[in-house]
């Protein structure tokens, strides 16, 4: 392969450092309207009255939106495919409000400060009732926090929101309870994953403005401006043909951009003012009034026997999705979908649980989606498991993991939302990664630990299984146009969010038409001129949209050499092209550039383009194996991440250095959420960790050594063989650091985050039994 | 009121209000590269260089830069250019919203350290946060920046 | 922020006046806190041309002026040869280079930060504060003393002599406050020992301190015995960034590990 699997340079990463404008806000017109809302300081309340007078008499305000302004049309903000999974119980705004930061009205004025006084004039009065703040006292709790009559589900989803679920699910397969009955060994253990939030350093952003046509063409920093032109269409009752929806460069996403955000009031402003307007939200409005991760409850049963076969898992799970729905079911499957298969030779397997409303910070997608919730619960358990059977965690996970061509039951059960699909895995070098990675990470000289004094190393590790998008429902599609001079214009879908499929879709049309990457113009994300894509979420860019991208090319190179064979007068199969001239048999010979400036304005001229599209039949997962070692510091706890070894079979490696970053960067994220990252709120309910002075990320100073690599690995259903790589980086950290801390220091942490704190007074407790 | 800044080598006057901070003064008058991430002076993504030095702009008043040279990445485009190709070496730009403040801070440091050992560089570059790369590309990147003598 | 007016007086009185004409109007160092604390403000009075932004070195003394960038301290060779470099250190852990450009000390100090790490630093060196209308206050006494009057910081003068020091910050990351830091130093004279973030604003350790500078012989029994009497004596409680039992540990541990290193460095 020429392009595929080679460094190629990405193809917007020199104009972004020369800081050309490019985001959101940096594309907004500068008399926009400005929109600020006015957010609940309640966990929940009803409004009673608001008195907006006052702000409506200021010199530059447009107009104070409150609930009584929309019609009462619910929707989901979840970006999703049609018909989502997620309930319809979010209304633009509502007489309630459910969370500290939900949104009470929104003024429009000329400028910010314009907004701010107005603000400050606008009386509201609450009724203040009492809050659920803790997922383990929703269900059935005397508070309801969604009775609004309008509010469904578009298909069973387990919503009872009488009952505070917002979704619920069961599945098994075997007789779970004879099993355990059977086994010699079994575990019962209490896991608790954090909400953590993205983070990404661009705060949401959207501005709109009213073209020449009378249309509302609107640039959002979204991951999904299909999924958002359709919800603004259906909750504001706007044509959907009277919306365009552009996404410009985006500074990050992880999921946390997979919903709306302000779209529905800029929509709304600009589209009955005609005038432009914009909001962008402030950090304290990306942590405390967009989306987090589900915080979740796993009750963990394993059980094998005294050969070491694991026979049974039992997974309960509580998930906290806030004050709204979104994402609830499909975050919640997926921690079994996406998790429960690694270990595939069970006789039996439950996995079941309920999403429930609490008044906290809607929860929402995050890069892993459950994934990472689920694997730190099984991979902890295992090991645990391993410590009371006396066998080694790594032996244990040999026998008894997935391995190639081997399937499991789960798949055809459990999709996102609905049914799954059937899949053998054709590509799963679960056994190469992990005996690579106790190579490179030298187990077997650490493990179980090192005394260093003060200090004491040790290793730890867990392996992890994803996804490639969603099989049946996500589709994404391409455009190839021919232009004179012989370059291409790629029109994708896709959404760019920075993890670099503009690059890597343009590697691939590149590979397939012979040419390099600098020959393809890639242009992504414009609901009017790129064709449909689901949008960047369930790690199906490079599989789904990069199949369609294959696809189109692939019918292009046929175009063109059609093309060759009319003029060179021959026939298509005679016609030999090298990627830059088309030679026939007779010798004759014509360069692409000159035919395509022949077909554009000498002769037989005529716009060669082609449009493809590609729906997956499955999900092929990609697999890792994550080693981390660590030196703790006995005395304080505190704990120095030495190396983090990832061994990943994403099938090929499209761009090897940007699947590396991707890797890398969920890693990253992942030891966050391991270490410290913590969603915290006071108890009554108010956000703590509101700000970057409360809520703390990894810095460069924190991340010492990553050590990535990938094994060969094919998959023939993905283009060229790839799988996806996006989100698997994520999974592994917390479980392999709550592994090494054992093996460390013999104490296992079950909560996360794991703190220094955590470590130390668990430590001191140890020595005091 | 008014103030006179040199900025990118242009002396600029710009009207401004005595409460402003120089992020929006910036950005509203069309140096939109610099920008803002957060709330808290917590994260780099504004940071601009006062007399040569990296500050953050979100937090310095228009009115403190009068009379003051500032500099953004569009003053330092063939620098900001070196450090693009070496960052596409190392597969290194990801969403790039860090990427031109992380360039006006390389740009200073390498002015200012010495013979900097990685840890050096690190600690230097420490407020500038990436949520992106997990920051070994980065490294690699700026390290084999700081060695082109081209 | 929204504010009235920017004024640059032309000399203390000028400035001293503004300042105490209203408790709306506040004096402008770097302005880094002043973002994040003031919404709206009358009159923004400047600091900029009082000729407070040098470091001067005599002797016996460095003169800090209060408008000094942390950067500049950090980096003034004078400082970095003081004790170890403590005070340098304890400045190369606060936030990022782009903060240290614009923070000042005299703002740092005025702050009166109980997360900050300068003070503990400070404390364990020798150091008094000069105000505009007051005078000299030795850092302790300013530390100590809720209800002082208005006025303006013009110097920070620390007593050069020849000394060890440590200092440690513990931090969940380095970009985050303290959850503890700790300072220990060590001259001809004996051991100071100072810790902060506790979440309480740093303070000496007097007890401790009083009891190792009368033993004619340290061994690691001491020092333990030392580490204790410091955590009786200061106060500890919890916060959002650690529980009272966690920083008592490792207060006893860092307190020892500073001892224990001031000692080495000497010999």
């Amino acid at each position: 392969m020429k392009v595929v699997n080679t460094k190629v340079h990405s193809v917007d990463g020199l104009g972004i450092m020369k800081g050309r404008p490019a985001y959101t806000d940096d594309l907004a017109e500068k008399n926009s309207l400005i929109i600020k809302v006015m957010r609940s300081p309640h966990p929940y309340a009803r409004i009673i009255s608001i008195d907006d007078s006052e702000a409506k008499e200021l010199i530059g305000v447009e107009m104070v939106l409150t609930y009584k302004d929309f019609p009462r049309v619910p929707f989901t903000r979840a970006g999703q495919g049609y018909p989502e999974p997620s309930p319809y119980d979010k209304f633009v705004l509502d007489e309630y409000v459910r969370h500290v930061g939900d949104e009470v009205l929104a003024v429009v004025a000329i400028d910010a400060k314009t907004c701010e006084r107005a603000l400050a004039l606008i009386k509201v009065e609450y009724e203040v009732l009492e809050p659920i703040l803790d997922l383990e006292n929703a269900i059935d709790n005397k508070v309801i926090i969604h009775p609004e009559e309008e509010i469904h589900e578009k298909f069973p989803i387990g919503f009872e929101p009488k009952r505070n679920i917002a979704a619920s699910y069961h599945m098994h397969i075997g007789d779970v309870e004879k099993t355990l009955k059977e086994c010699d060994y079994v575990i019962n253990e209490t896991f608790y994953t954090q909400a953590q939030a993205h983070v990404m350093l661009e705060p949401h952003t959207v501005n709109a403005r009213m073209d020449y046509q009378e249309r509302l063409v609107i640039y959002s920093s979204t991951q999904t401006p299909y999924h958002m032109r359709r919800i603004i269409s259906q909750a504001l009752s706007i044509p959907i043909s009277k919306i365009r929806f552009i996404k410009p460069r985006v500074g990050g996403g992880f999921g946390g951009k997979q919903q709306i955000h302000g779209e529905m009031f800029v929509a709304y402003v600009t589209y009955t003012t005609g005038k432009p307007a914009k909001m962008v939200y402030t950090r304290k409005e990306v942590f405390e009034s967009t989306f987090s991760r589900h915080p979740m409850k796993m009750d963990v049963t394993l059980g094998a026997d005294k050969s070491g076969k694991l026979r049974a898992i039992d997974f309960h799970v509580l998930s906290d999705t806030g004050a709204y729905g979104e994402h609830a079911l499909t975050v919640f499957m997926v921690v079994g979908s996406k998790v429960l298969p690694l270990y595939n030779k069970v006789d039996s397997v439950k996995f079941h649980g309920d999403v429930v409303y609490t008044n906290h910070t809607p929860a929402g997608a995050f890069r892993g989606y459950g994934a990472v919730q689920g694997n730190f619960g099984l991979e902890s358990a295992i090991d645990m498991l391993c410590e009371k059977m006396g066998v080694d965690p790594i032996k244990f996970r040999q026998v008894n993991m997935i391995k190639e061509m081997e399937t499991s039951p789960i798949f055809s059960i459990m999709g996102e939302g609905t049914e799954g699909t059937a899949m053998d895995m054709e590509t799963c070098k679960l056994e190469e990664c992990v005996s690579r990675g106790m190579e490179l990470i030298d187990w077997k000289n650490k493990y179980p630990r090192v005394d260093l004094g003060d200090k004491v190393k040790s290793v730890g590790m867990a392996i992890a299984m994803q996804g490639s998008g969603i099989p049946f429902i996500d589709m994404g599609s391409a455009t190839i146009k021919l232009n004179d001079n012989g370059f291409y214009n790629l029109l994708i879908g896709a959404t760019d969010i920075g993890q670099g499929s503009d690059t890597v879709l343009a590697q691939i049309a590149a590979e397939v038409l012979m040419t390099t990457v600098d020959k393809v113009i890639v242009y992504s994300s414009d609901t009017d001129i790129t064709p449909f894509d689901c949008g960047a979420y369930a790690s199906s860019t490079t599989y789904i949209s990069g199949n369609a991208v294959l696809r189109a090319a692939t019918k292009m190179k046929e175009a063109i050499v059609d093309e060759a064979a009319r003029i060179l007068e021959s026939k298509p199969e005679e016609i030999n092209y090298d990627g830059i001239i088309f030679s026939s048999k007779s010798g004759k010979s014509i360069t692409l550039v000159d035919l395509s400036n022949e077909i554009t304005y000498n002769h037989m001229q005529k716009q060669l383009s082609v449009t493809s599209s590609y729906v997956g039949h499955k999900s092929p997962p990609p697999f890792m194996a994550g080693f981390v070692e660590i030196d703790i510091d006995k005395e304080t706890g505190e704990v120095d991440i030495v190396d983090y070894v990832s061994v990943v079979d994403c099938g090929t490696t499209i761009n090897p250095l940007l699947a590396e970053g991707q890797v890398n960067g969920a890693i990253v994220q992942g030891l966050g959420m391991a270490l410290y990252e913590d969603v915290k709120y006071t108890k009554t309910g108010k956000l703590i960790s509101n700000s970057l002075i409360n809520y703390k990320i990894p810095t460069r100073v924190d991340i010492k050594k990553l050590t990535t690599e990938f094994v060969d690995s094919y998959e023939k259903s993905g283009p060229f063989g790839a799988k996806s790589v996006g989100e698997i980086g994520i999974d592994t950290p917390p479980a392999a650091l709550a592994n090494a801390v054992y093996n460390a220091l013999g104490i296992r942490i079950k909560k996360l985050p794991i703190t220094p704190e955590k470590i130390l007074l668990a430590l001191k407790e140890k020595e005091n039994k | 009121m008014k103030v006179k800044i040199n900025v990118n080598q242009q002396i600029k006057v710009f009207e401004c209000e005595a409460g402003d901070f120089l992020l929006e003064t910036l950005r509203e008058n069309n140096y939109l590269s610099v920008r803002r991430g957060c709330d808290t002076t917590s994260c780099g993504v504004c940071t601009v260089l006062l007399d040569g030095k990296p500050v953050p702009s979100c937090s310095l008043l228009t009115v403190k830069a009068d009379g003051h040279e500032i500099t953004t990445v569009e003053g330092i485009q063939a620098e900001a250019e070196k450090l693009g190709k070496h960052f596409g070496d190392e597969g290194a730009d990801q969403c790039g919203y860090c990427n031109p403040s992380l360039a006006l801070t390389v740009y200073a440091m390498k002015s200012e350290l010495v013979n900097p050992t990685i840890d050096d560089i690190k600690e230097y570059l420490v407020g500038n946060l990436c949520r992106c790369t997990g920051y070994i590309a980065q490294e690699r990147a700026i390290l084999s920046y700081l060695g082109d003598k081209s | 922020m929204v504010a009235s007016e920017y004024l640059r007086p032309k000399d203390f009185e000028e400035a001293y006046n503004l300042m105490i004409e209203s408790k709306k109007n506040y004096l402008v160092a770097g302005g880094a806190w002043l973002k994040l604390s003031v919404k709206s403000a009358e009159k923004l009075i400047s600091l900029d041309g009082l000729d407070l932004d040098k470091i001067q070195v005599n002797t016996d003394y460095i003169e800090i002026g209060s408008m000094v960038t942390l950067r500049t301290v950090e980096i003034n060779n004078d400082i970095k040869n003081l004790y170890g470099g403590i005070l340098s250190n304890a400045i190369h852990k606060i936030m990022g280079i782009n903060i240290r450009n614009l923070a000042t000390l005299g703002g740092s100090v005025m702050g009166k930060f109980a997360f900050s790490d300068i003070f503990p630093a400070l404390l364990v060196l020798n150091t008094k504060l000069v105000f505009y209308k007051q005078g000299e206050i030795c850092l302790e006494d300013f530390l100590a003393n809720p209800k002082m009057a208005k006025d303006i910081l013009t110097k920070i003068i620390i007593k050069k002599e020849p000394g060890e020091g440590f200092f440690k910050k513990v931090a969940i990351t380095p970009l985050d406050f303290s959850v503890l830091n700790i300072a220990v130093s060590k001259n001809k004279e004996g051991f100071k020992i100072s810790v902060g973030s506790t979440p309480y604003i740093a303070k000496l350790a007097t007890n401790a301190m009083s009891y190792i500078n009368n033993l004619s012989k340290i061994t690691e029994t001491e020092i333990l015995k030392c580490s204790e009497m410091v955590v009786e004596e200061l106060k500890f409680s919890k916060n959002n960034r650690g529980s009272k039992e966690y920083r008592v540990e490792i207060a006893k541990v860092y307190v020892k590990r500073g001892l224990k290193k001031v000692i080495a460095n000497e010999s």
